[in-house]
């Protein structure tokens, strides 16, 4: 078995806080491994350290056979860094940024320029070509960042919280992008806020808390301890809770559960129980205001696996 | 705009850029670099004010208002001495923007690119520096056109002058690296400019550029004839109005060399630290 992406023991301080207390990552080659946290758990920082932007404090990684402490410069031609905010050049247009990525990589400027052009219309952007990168939306400037990073066609890929702002029509864009770098081989480490997201795209996923891996576990082994699908109905009439609870036991065999006011929350096998909620509430006369399918939430994630919520930590430790 | 993909070629595959680390692929590296920059200066011009508007104000200031008092009763005579002077404290001061503006970028991010890249870790910060030459070569024009229109004339040849104008380059190219180094070390762009002006401004006017050192007490003479700026002044001043040359010649390389020597090692490792 060889590890595109190996980490043991890594930690990081920054002044009073550490930001890693000893995280082990392991992501095989040509698969997705997902990291799931909340805002300051460390992420960006183990991110930083595997992609050679930062040196650890302790422990040691490699990345596509090389250490990273070691042999960082080894390291850099393998590997290609999407980052939390989109570091594109916003003076140069798309075309340009690009290219001076290609030539950085030493290709001629001839290649720059037809990898460039290569780049842009597989991500969509050459209508935006020559336009300066600081006119365009947010989605497009992730794209142009994520092409950016693809240049020199890297063995291994960090994206780090590649859909992080977007809203979620744009968000699926993106991960239908990120399937495919998957399907031409790739190694993919992937950190993300979102259950849903690291299900829909990792292989593996490790959760990370306050600078631990606190879980590891394959999308479905993972569901299994947080709980998978959930069904949740919040009817009209408070009264009719006991109703709708009789309902949701007859689709689910599970125990409905009060989640917040009026609201009750079911853990279903599959998509259809939609639908058969929605026939037999309906055949019942129940008006709902809120019916819902959905994964665990990161903090209904947090809750199941620390006892405790995810403490967001507003200022990401860089 | 939505992102309808367009199924066609992969956009990994096949095998990694291979990166050569050479002395000759890092300069090439640096000068994409600074392509990048040159791009950013054409889409924000006003970048350049400090190098066209502000030494043309500070030589109709020096000329007008102070000249006559200065140049004890001769204004021609007055520019003569200073327009060379102020050509060497106009390019030290034209670094400043550097540091500035290379904070700042750093805090946005395209850095980072380049840190996960395959290149030399210098050839960033060496690139930003290699565009800054733009900044000199406008200074020296800019006194070339100003320095004649207040009655400034070469009294040695076009060759010399031109020497001059080259010498005060090169000094500008060493001498920004005290920016860059400020640029690494600051915390915000604004703290930049602040730091640089302490310590550009006792350099540029404890120097012989406004005024004779003989005019000057002794404790301050001493510093003035160790100051880079005075010796760079003293050159141009010889190669463009006449005098001797050489002694000066010899503290100015050997200062640039100094400093080249100090801040490019502080710089990156400043660089390397800030990540």
């Amino acid at each position: 078995m060889s590890y595109a992406i190996e980490a043991s023991g890594l930690t990081k301080r920054f002044g009073s806080t550490q930001a890693l207390a000893g995280v082990d990552l392991a992501a095989e080659a040509g698969t997705v491994l997902g990291v799931l946290g909340p805002n300051g758990a460390g992420k960006t920082t183990a991110v930083r350290i595997l992609a050679t932007l930062l040196r650890a404090d302790s422990g040691s990684a490699t990345v596509a056979g090389f250490d990273v402490a070691a042999q960082p410069h080894k390291v850099r031609q393998q590997i290609g860094l999407t980052g939390q905010y989109a570091s594109v050049d916003e003076d140069l247009t798309g075309t340009q940024n690009l290219r001076m990525i290609g030539e950085l990589l030493n290709l001629s400027g001839r290649d720059a320029k037809a990898r460039a052009a290569e780049l842009l219309a597989w991500f969509d952007l050459a209508e935006a070509a020559n336009r300066p990168a600081k006119t365009y939306s947010g989605g497009m400037r992730r794209r142009l960042d994520l092409a950016a990073s693809l240049v020199g066609r890297p063995a291994v890929i960090f994206l780090d919280e590649p859909t992080t702002g977007l809203d979620p029509a744009k968000r699926e864009d993106m991960w239908e992008v990120v399937r495919r770098l998957i399907s031409d081989g790739s190694t993919v480490l992937l950190t993300t806020q979102y259950l849903e997201e690291a299900d829909a795209l990792a292989d593996e996923i490790s959760v990370i808390d306050r600078g631990r891996v606190i879980a590891h576990d394959t999308p479905d082994g993972l569901k299994r301890v947080v709980g998978g699908l959930r069904l949740a109905v919040r009817p009209v009439e408070e009264a009719a809770l006991a109703e709708v609870g009789r309902i949701l036991a007859t689709i689910s065999g599970g125990r409905p559960e009060v989640s917040g006011r009026g609201k009750l929350t079911v853990p279903v096998e599959s998509d259809l129980a939609l639908t058969d909620a929605v026939a037999r509430l309906g055949n019942a006369g129940i008006a709902v205001t809120e019916l819902s399918l959905h994964l665990p939430s990161l903090d209904e994630v947090f809750f199941t696996l620390t006892g405790r919520r995810a403490e967001t930590d507003e200022e990401d430790a860089a | 705009m939505t992102a309808t993909l367009t199924p066609t070629p992969s956009p990994v595959a096949t095998a990694p850029v291979i990166g050569r680390r050479s002395i000759a692929t890092t300069v090439r590296h640096a000068v994409v670099i600074a392509r990048r920059s040159l791009i950013k200066l054409t889409r924000t011009p006003e970048q350049l004010i400090d190098v066209t508007l502000q030494p043309a104000i500070f030589l109709f200031m020096f000329t007008y208002i102070f000249g006559g008092a200065l140049g004890g009763g001769s204004r021609h005579a007055y520019v003569q001495f200073l327009v060379p002077g102020l050509l060497g404290q106009s390019i030290a001061m034209a670094g400043v923007a550097l540091g500035q503006n290379l904070n700042a970028d750093i805090e946005k991010g395209v850095f980072d690119r380049f840190r996960s890249l395959p290149i030399a870790r210098s050839a960033p910060l060496v690139g930003a520096v290699l565009a800054d030459v733009i900044r000199y070569v406008t200074v020296c024009l800019m006194f070339a056109i100003f320095g004649t229109l207040v009655g400034f004339r070469v009294e040695t040849n076009l060759l010399a002058a031109l020497a001059a104008f080259a010498l005060s380059i090169a000094f500008a190219l060493c001498f920004c690296w005290i920016s860059v180094t400020v640029g690494m070390l600051a915390r915000t762009s604004g703290s930049v400019q602040g730091i640089m002006f302490l310590l550009v401004l006792p350099l540029s006017f404890g120097s012989n550029t406004f005024v004779s050192v003989s005019t000057m007490p002794g404790w301050l003479q001493a510093f003035v004839h160790n100051n880079p700026i005075s010796h760079l002044v003293s050159c141009v001043r010889g190669l463009m109005v006449g005098g001797p040359v050489a002694h000066d010649l010899y503290w100015t390389l050997g200062w640039m060399l100094a400093l080249l020597v100090v801040f490019v090692p502080l710089a990156l490792r400043g660089y390397n630290k800030r990540a």
